[in-house]
């Protein structure tokens, strides 16, 4: 394949060549362009802006040095809102993976009706994070709420929990809401790479004597592993941008006790216009990221 | 049996925010919980398009921004991956880094172009949050269609060139019928991410281009929550998603995990 369109872009028809080489320039370059403006723009100028004194109110582009990198160092706020992206992603990433190869496996089988319950399970990942958000609002609404009424129900008597204040159960709710809206991705992705999986090699293994867990540790696991390993990089970075499902269900709150990184940055750019220390938090944040990602994406080459 | 219990407790939350929408006042607010309404109501409904009318112009707002971004991301997108698919343009670290792009986190992105935008007196305009959306679905646009592209058997374009055919009609004429199906499936996605977004049409909108979950969030106000306005919207604002579900299953696998199984 890749030598066939080698040759039509070099070979015998040399004399196009050159006009081939403009062509696919030209190809790319709107797409760039914009790419380049919105993608690369923001970095340069959270940069410089954090190298000055600017607030929302006070435009004085006077330089200010590494002032802000270090307050940012001593900000407790900063390092606990990491602490809680932390604690979010730590627990829901290996809760999702489980529960998606739980229900992955369960799928494997012939199953009357597959499709249609695919299509339900799946659901919660394409609506939109904010109506998430409100669905276990809802659910979990300390009077009205179905779950409250359950549990009442179950305990016997009426229990009143304000789910999204008690700083016992926010983070249960935060982290239930995630789960449910990004289990069915992985639960997806793995369950057409468990598919994918030689039966052949398997059914032998079993045959040999190999328990179940063997045979997944020893066989379907290593098939299924550059597949989850993506799965798990694209949902980890998801969640450590953690933003909408937050902002719905806590705004951060009680105080500051659920606010990840992507609310502190909002909160210190829109709410307290600290023009210059939000583009340090920024550009500090893009470059972690950054390196994060290129680094894992090196690794896996989904490029070939 | 298992898979029955799994699909219900996924399903339930769904149930219960779409039966929100049809309860009547009495029945949204009332304790032990209405877990099946009397009568539909559709009065939730009918009085986001009566009046003033902003909730409903909210909607219009999110169908605008969403398609013409779904169709400008798709003209840019294709022609970038073609050009990848078929000449490798800028090899793998080009390809890194247009991945890279869709990583970056969209809060820390929005607020210097928050400022940028401020500068140039374009914020709460549809040109400019549409161009950020280009921008942020590029990078999975182009990532699914240089799969798809890469499925067309090549000889298809060679004899066409033979045939006399300029570069810019090879891709016309063959490639665009060849690949109508990935650029489909990959256009209804692009058109849910945008429709779904929110960080963006937070900062970057102000009262005239609201799109419709800005404008569900106003209604978890601190006192009180109107369950009424959000349910319903939440309702309107999904029911293009069921649809995409319904209908398009099959794309799914390969739009959800970004075309990053087949590489």
């Amino acid at each position: 394949m890749t030598t066939t369109a080698a040759a039509v872009a070099g070979g015998p028809r040399t004399g196009v060549l050159l006009q081939d080489r403009r062509f696919k320039y030209w190809l790319i370059a709107p797409a760039v362009l914009v790419m380049l403006l919105v993608g690369l723009f923001p970095i340069l100028y959270s940069l410089v802006v954090s190298l000055q004194n600017v607030t929302l109110f006070d435009q004085d582009y006077s330089w200010y040095g590494f002032g802000w990198y270090e307050f940012l160092f001593e900000d407790d706020r900063f390092w606990e809102s990491m602490w809680h992206t932390a604690l979010i992603t730590v627990i829901a990433l290996p809760t999702e993976l489980i529960i998606g190869l739980l229900l992955a496996r369960m799928f494997l089988g012939n199953l009357r009706a597959k499709p249609v319950f695919i299509a339900i399970i799946l659901l919660p990942s394409v609506v939109c994070p904010i109506v998430v958000g409100a669905v276990w609002r809802l659910m979990f609404d300390t009077r009205y709420g179905p779950i409250t009424h359950f549990l009442s129900w179950v305990w016997g008597e009426t229990i009143e929990i304000t789910w999204v204040v008690d700083p016992t159960w926010v983070y249960p709710v935060i982290l239930v809401a995630e789960v449910w809206q990004w289990f069915p991705f992985m639960f997806l992705i793995l369950l057409a790479a468990l598919s994918n999986v030689d039966t052949d090699l398997t059914d032998a293994a079993e045959v040999d004597g190999a328990g179940f867990w063997t045979t997944f540790i020893r066989i379907s696991l290593p098939a299924i592993w550059p597949v989850m390993f993506i799965a798990i990089l694209i949902r980890g970075l998801d969640l450590v941008r953690i933003f909408d499902i937050v902002f719905v269900v806590t705004k951060g709150g009680p105080g500051t006790f659920t606010e990840t990184t992507p609310i502190y940055m909002y909160i210190t750019g829109f709410h307290q216009f600290e023009t210059s220390y939000t583009g340090a938090m920024v550009f500090l944040v893009i470059v972690l990221l950054s390196i994060v990602v290129v680094t894992a994406l090196r690794r896996v080459e989904i490029s070939r | 049996m298992g898979v029955c219990v799994v699909v219900l407790v996924v399903a339930f939350p769904l149930y219960w925010l779409f039966i929100m929408a049809f309860k009547s006042a009495e029945e949204m607010y009332s304790v032990p919980p209405v877990y099946w309404p009397a009568e539909p109501n559709l009065g939730n409904f009918i009085v986001l398009f009566s009046g003033i009318n902003e909730d409903a112009r909210t909607f219009l707002n999110s169908l605008i921004i969403a398609t013409s971004t779904t169709i400008i991301t798709m003209i840019l997108g294709t022609m970038c991956a073609y050009s990848m698919a078929r000449f490798r343009t800028g090899g793998h670290n080009f390809a890194i880094w247009i991945m890279s792009q869709r990583m970056l986190p969209a809060i820390a992105i929005v607020f210097p172009l928050f400022l940028a935008f401020a500068f140039l007196d374009i914020l709460d305009t549809f040109p400019a949050i549409i161009a950020v959306y280009v921008a942020f679905n590029l990078p999975f646009a182009i990532w699914m269609m240089r799969g798809y592209i890469q499925d067309i058997p090549i000889e298809l374009e060679e004899s066409a060139l033979v045939d006399g055919c300029t570069r810019w009609q090879v891709l016309y004429k063959v490639i665009l019928p060849m690949a109508r199906a990935g650029i489909f499936a990959t256009a209804v996605f692009t058109f849910i991410f945008t429709w779904n977004e929110f960080v963006f049409a937070l900062v970057l909108s102000n009262k005239d281009i609201i799109t419709y979950p800005v404008q569900v969030t106003g209604y978890f106000a601190v006192q009180q929550t109107y369950w009424n306005k959000v349910g319903a919207m939440s309702i309107l604002g999904s029911i293009p998603i069921f649809f995409t579900v319904i209908f398009l299953q099959r794309y799914l696998v390969r739009g959800i995990s970004m075309g990053a199984l087949k590489g």
